[in-house]
């Protein structure tokens, strides 16, 4: 089950990592992303990736500790696709979590909902 | 559903319309106005270069300088009323032509800037001694004193900035303003008129901020949302927010107040040197002339450059290095340019890195990435060069 974090990053079941549909709206218009390294190990709350709208920089943080396994390397070249398909095309990276558990303390999609309501 | 806007914040004549049309309204300036509408900032910046956007630049400082006691002589009367303003900027104002808009500058004693703004004699032989006179938002209470100060018991300031000022933008603005007001495409670049549109007068100026041709129109707060209604009803204007006017300044290499302009930068750092009319040089009576002239001669400790950046934009405030690594100069307004897709910037640096080619490193987050200067505008100005008639 895909789990939120209230900086409006989530993650999914197999550890996919990216922003949600109500971040990328915030956002506008993404023309630039900084991916995490493969490998790299990230403790719940470092700042992972930074995606650049046209005004602004936002940092996107792990929503768990573990080890980054993949980036989405298709971002480089198109940072747009965070904006037309924030949960399918334009994840960011993927997390082997040290511990799956962590995940617990996030929130559902319903208490999600409720925060960007 | 029209949100209010916080208390401190003034609000436009148009807010509503912004707010109706889902802008996304944001502090600027101490106004409410937009910085997108739904479509967001790239689309907006690109309708703007192809076809013509709307944006509404209420929040600055559009007057009029009017004399107290006109002789009726309109050469006389605009002598009279450019010897007001001409002690506080450096421009030609008494050689201005009826109808010429000029960019000019208001200095501190230091050289250093207090604001850039447009002045402009009438081209109606009836409004002899005055001058329509606009000034950026931010800097508008404290240009309004200095210019009421130095006009007092000769002449009166009228604000204007009740009214809505909006800008029409892009290669078929023209087009689009012919079908309306078609007089006023017979203006030259930098020239402006009033114009009969229905039971109102519109101040029209051929003029812009996007690099591209265009008018920036005044109108009274009763007409202002017909005539927003009207140009939009054509299917070639969309509205365009503040996002995107900052793009494509940037693209056109033009200048920020407050970012890339301030008290403590000069004309000639900023690379405005057309700004300091002849006239004012050669008499050198302005502000700050001492400083300005030693620079004009050669004595220059940094200049503004556009630099193209590569990988992630390079913000105000990022450092600009050398290639070896040596703090050169810091970026003053950076970001995305759409028309470029790659990241600009506009900084400045010493004298010695300036000329265009010259590779140089901005620090992005702690990491220098390659920047090269550049020479401006980044995209071509299309304004158009047409005698006025």
């Amino acid at each position: 089950m895909t789990k939120f974090t209230k900086d409006h990053e989530y993650i999914t079941a197999d550890g996919t990592v990216g922003i949600t549909p109500y971040a990328q709206e915030q956002l506008g218009d993404i023309v630039y992303v900084e991916l995490p390294k493969v490998g790299q190990k990230l403790k719940a709350g470092d700042e992972a990736a930074v995606v650049e709208s046209v005004k602004a920089a936002s940092e996107i943080y792990a929503p768990a500790t573990g080890t980054v396994t993949a980036v989405n390397d298709a971002l480089s070249a198109d940072p747009g696709l965070i904006n037309s398909s924030p949960e399918g095309d334009g994840w960011i990276f993927k997390l082997a979590l040290d511990d799956a558990g962590e995940l617990d303390g996030l929130m559902d999609a319903d208490a999600y909902a409720k925060l960007t309501a | 559903m029209a949100e209010a806007a916080p208390d401190d914040l003034k609000t436009v004549v148009l807010n509503d319309k912004h707010v109706a049309l889902g802008g996304r309204m944001v502090p600027f300036s101490g106004y409410s106005l937009p910085v997108q509408y739904p479509t967001g900032i790239i689309a907006e910046h690109k309708w703007t270069r192809e076809h013509a956007g709307l944006f509404d630049v209420s929040h600055m400082g559009p007057s009029f300088l009017v004399l107290d006691n006109k002789s009726g002589d309109g050469e006389a009367d605009h002598a009279a009323i450019a010897a007001i303003v001409e002690p506080l900027i450096c421009g030609d104002i008494r050689g201005l032509k009826p109808g010429q808009v000029r960019y000019t500058l208001l200095l501190n004693e230091q050289g250093g800037i207090h604001d850039d703004l447009m002045v402009a004699r009438p081209a109606a032989d009836g409004w002899g001694g005055a001058l329509y006179i606009v000034v950026n938002a931010g800097t508008k209470e404290t240009d309004f004193q200095r210019l009421a100060a130095a006009a007092a018991g000769k002449a009166t300031l009228n604000r204007s900035d009740h009214c809505a000022l909006l800008a029409l933008q892009g290669p078929e603005a023209a087009a689009v303003l012919d079908a309306i007001v078609p007089e006023a495409v017979e203006l030259g670049f930098m020239h402006y008129a009033s114009f009969d549109w229905r039971d109102t007068k519109l101040v029209i100026a051929r003029s812009g901020y996007t690099g591209e041709d265009g008018f920036e129109i005044l109108v009274d707060p009763e007409h202002a949302s017909s005539f927003w209604d009207t140009l939009l009803a054509d299917g070639r204007v969309k509205p365009i927010g503040l996002g995107a006017r900052d793009s494509l300044r940037l693209e056109a290499g033009l200048p920020l107040y407050g970012h890339d302009l301030d008290e403590t930068v000069s004309p000639v750092e900023a690379g405005l040197n057309f700004a300091i009319s002849k006239r004012r040089r050669e008499a050198a009576d302005f502000p700050g002339a001492r400083r300005i002239l030693a620079e004009l001669d050669g004595v220059l400790e940094r200049v503004r450059v556009g630099l193209l950046v590569d990988g992630a934009p390079a913000r105000e405030g990022a450092p600009i290095l050398d290639q070896h690594g040596a703090e050169i100069g810091r970026v003053t307004s950076g970001g995305f340019a759409p028309t470029l897709n790659r990241a600009i910037a506009i900084g400045f640096v010493s004298p010695a890195h300036a000329t265009p080619g010259t590779r140089l490193q901005v620090l992005v987050r702690g990491r220098a990435q390659p920047a090269e200067v550049a020479a401006t505008p980044f995209v071509p100005h299309r304004y158009v060069r047409k005698a006025s008639k």
